[in-house]
């Protein structure tokens, strides 16, 4: 039975007011120290690909093609994780520069800013491990909870899983266009999916002809090292920024929520989903940096917009008042958290065990609670932001 | 040493024409060929005007003087237009507009904007306090209607008061380079001698040109000036009786410059009067006539209508909104009003429904809904 139950009404009031007072401390304190930090990475992350691309450029030596990718792949990660979902998240708009804002922002990588804005910052991080609400629980090809109803295309979840994360920016790039409910629900049309692919094709064009044709190219003879480089460059960003996105909502505590749950939610109720429903994964400055701060889920979803590299130094607070409250902090080592991921991805792919349960998971229960809750009195609903 | 310059100049054009190019485009995907050459130096960009400082000085007690170098994206300026100033104070970008004082035809390529330090200017302190030679600072191309024909008038009066010296510095300078022989009167209102921005350089001038008639006029009692107190009509029979057969160009604090423009009307010479409003006069805060409230309808916010600004009043609500030179000329805070009156603070005019407005100079009348 869900924690998320046992809460009266008074006790998600006193956490919103908690983790409030967190969020306004932080947002009144931003400034040079923030600025400062996201010029120096955006600075190191240009260099390195620039090294990247020029490694590669004599990626016929072995060495230097081995650096040469290892270089650009640290780039496009730093670039799609720190800076772009970072500054697109708004983190940095404050700083009134229109190089780091989320309106201008676009990353090293085949999805739009516009449609990330929808799918990512939007519908994610509103409807959190929400069923049928956040498209993040399997992206429309994973089985990813209980609840979802099994299909025999699920028998396939692990090896659809490490397709998705091997092509994870083709994946989330056309994230948007939702293409399950043209290729398997059939409740949408192809000239529909034609229509919304457009300003996709075009931003995934541009980045496929600058990697696999353009700077092959430059290396003229040599261009097969180039492709070769690039191409295993964008593979080590995709597996690793899946697992790191997997990593932080699919680990087997993590809860998933009803739709009815958002019905009438109050601030209180929607920072306790955010911390039910995302997990923390440990390690040094260099992960966390790395991992786009993602090592901090939790953290992440309860200030989508504070600076990321601060979330390292309230993470010990947010914890404290998880333990005051009786709430789970989910968090563990990337390689533990990994390996809960894997093993629900296997356990999905076969129907639920008891045929009572069979498309109905541990969320019947919660169900009850969530609309006897939501008809709490009118101070309960939602405050403005 | 000339065929080298040509030659690197040459080298330079081509160059920036390959940075510019479409594959560069490509290759530098999504972000742009800037923000990998500013890796390598703040200055280096093949579309944006950044500057360098090359001399910081302090003229008065409450101004200061900075001499700009901009890369090779500047195209120059007309004497009288301004320029947008950005710089970075705790992390944030901020904007002013400036006016280049210096003559067209300095030979350094440099810019030079002063500025005058208010006790509560936020940009303008930081410019004096904290600015430093070597630093890199951001500038727009030049802009603006105030500025000296192309075609010199014969006769010319330039009527400054305060910082509104600096556009009207650039023609008198620029005029004096040119050889220009018509008469100039330069008539200058400040509050005191000691306060006079480029007091000792104007002496000079009115010295080595004949044309040039310098009229100083002190609002503080005791100080030495040609006239004192504030402007009037006999200011201007003594300091330039013809006044009506010149070309007029007046910048300077919105009181004086309504009392100049009064005698302009008065005497049907609107057209050749020239003006600058370098300042925005504050709006007339009313609280009490203030009414309804300001709704930001994205971030859920909402305030009660305290008569300022609406840019202030997103401010001040905790909002971040863009802006810029806060006087309604980049347009960087324009956004969609949904419902509601507002007022245009420059011009008194009252606009009503959905549009598109400048936040900076707009104030409630009523109750307004802001889509931001």
């Amino acid at each position: 039975m869900s924690i998320f139950s046992n809460l009266s009404a008074e006790q998600f009031e006193t956490i919103g007011q908690e983790l409030d007072a967190i969020r306004n401390r932080e947002m009144a304190d931003l400034g040079e120290e923030d600025a400062t930090y996201i010029r120096t990475l955006i600075k190191r992350q240009r260099r390195l690909e620039i090294a990247g691309r020029g490694l590669l450029m004599a990626g016929f030596l072995p060495p230097a093609w081995l650096a040469g990718v290892a270089c650009l792949s640290a780039s496009k990660i730093l670039d799609n994780m720190e800076i772009g979902h970072n500054v697109m998240h708004g983190q940095y708009d404050w700083m009134g520069d229109p190089a780091i804002n989320s309106k201008v922002f676009d990353w090293d990588n085949t999805c739009t800013n516009t449609a990330w804005k929808q799918t990512h910052n939007f519908e994610h991080h509103t409807f959190t491990n929400v069923l049928d609400k956040d498209h993040d629980i399997g992206y429309g090809i994973l089985r990813m909870s209980e609840d979802q109803e099994w299909e025999p295309r699920f028998l396939f979840n692990p090896i659809l899983a490490g397709i998705l994360a091997t092509f994870f920016q083709h994946f989330v790039a056309v994230q948007s266009l939702k293409l399950e409910d043209y290729l398997i629900y059939k409740t949408k049309t192809k000239e529909e999916v034609k229509a919304e692919f457009k300003p996709t094709w075009k931003k995934m064009r541009k980045q496929l002809v600058k990697d696999y044709l353009l700077f092959p190219a430059l290396a003229g003879p040599f261009a097969p090292f180039v492709f070769a480089g690039n191409m295993a460059a964008n593979v080590a960003r995709n597996l690793w920024s899946s697992q790191v996105i997997y990593n932080g909502h699919f680990p087997e505590e993590v809860e998933q929520f009803p739709e009815s749950v958002i019905e009438n939610e109050t601030r209180g109720q929607w920072y306790v989903r955010q911390l039910l429903g995302s997990a923390n994964f440990e390690g040094g400055r260099l992960m966390h940096v790395m991992s786009g701060n993602l090592s901090f889920q939790i953290e992440h979803h309860l200030f989508p917009d504070l600076p990321a590299h601060r979330y390292a130094r309230i993470a010990p607070e947010v914890r404290a008042i998880c333990e005051k409250h009786g709430l789970p902090y989910n968090t563990g080592s990337f390689v533990k958290q990994s390996l809960s991921v894997w093993k629900r991805i296997f356990k999905l792919s076969l129907p639920n065990k008891s045929k009572d349960d069979s498309g109905k998971g541990p969320l019947n229960g919660l169900r009850a609670k969530v609309v006897s809750l939501t008809r709490e009195p009118q101070s309960e609903t939602r405050k403005a932001a | 040493m000339n065929a080298m310059t040509q030659t690197s100049s040459r080298f330079q054009q081509g160059l920036t024409r390959l940075l510019q190019s479409r594959v560069a485009d490509i290759l530098s995907y999504p972000h742009g060929v800037d923000r990998y050459l500013e890796v390598f130096n703040p200055l280096w960009s093949v579309n944006e005007v950044r500057a360098k400082v090359e001399a910081v000085r302090y003229l008065t007690n409450d101004s200061v003087t900075l001499t700009l170098r901009p890369n090779h994206n500047w195209e120059g300026f007309i004497p009288g237009q301004f320029v947008q100033l950005s710089v970075t104070i705790d992390g944030k970008r901020q904007t002013r507009c400036y006016s280049p004082a210096n003559s067209l035809h300095r030979a350094d390529g440099c810019i030079e904007l002063t500025a005058k330090v208010h006790a509560n200017g936020f940009v303008s302190r930081h410019l004096r306090e904290q600015l430093s030679v070597g630093d890199v600072v951001i500038l727009s191309q030049a802009d603006g209607e105030f500025a000296l024909p192309e075609e010199r008038p014969e006769q010319v009066l330039l009527i400054s008061g305060g910082s509104g010296i600096t556009p009207v510095m650039s023609m008198l300078r620029t005029l004096c380079d040119e050889g220009f022989s018509g008469p100039i009167t330069f008539l200058h209102y400040a509050n005191s001698a000691a306060d006079m921005i480029y007091a000792s350089e104007l002496d000079e001038i009115a010295r080595a040109h004949d044309n040039v008639t310098l009229v100083r006029c002190f609002n503080n009692e005791g100080e030495q000036g040609e006239l004192s107190g504030l402007f009037s009509r006999e200011h201007l029979y003594i300091a330039a009786p013809e006044f009506a057969q010149a070309t007029t160009f007046l910048c300077g604090p919105p009181p004086m410059m309504a009392a100049v423009e009064k005698v302009w009307e008065e005497d049907g010479l609107a057209e050749r009067l020239h003006k600058e409003q370098f300042t925005l006069a504050a709006p007339q805060i009313e609280s009490d006539s203030a009414e309804g409230e300001v709704r930001f309808v994205q971030s859920e916010k909402m305030a009660i209508n305290n008569g300022a600004t609406l840019l202030e009043q997103a401010e001040s609500a905790g909002l971040t909104p863009e802006s810029g030179c806060r006087m309604g000329i980049c347009h960087a805070c324009t956004c969609r009003k949904t419902a509601g009156d507002v007022r245009d603070i420059r011009t008194g005019e009252i606009t009503s429904g959905e549009e598109d407005i400048q936040i900076c100079i707009s104030v409630p009348v009523g109750t307004v809904t802001l889509d931001i």
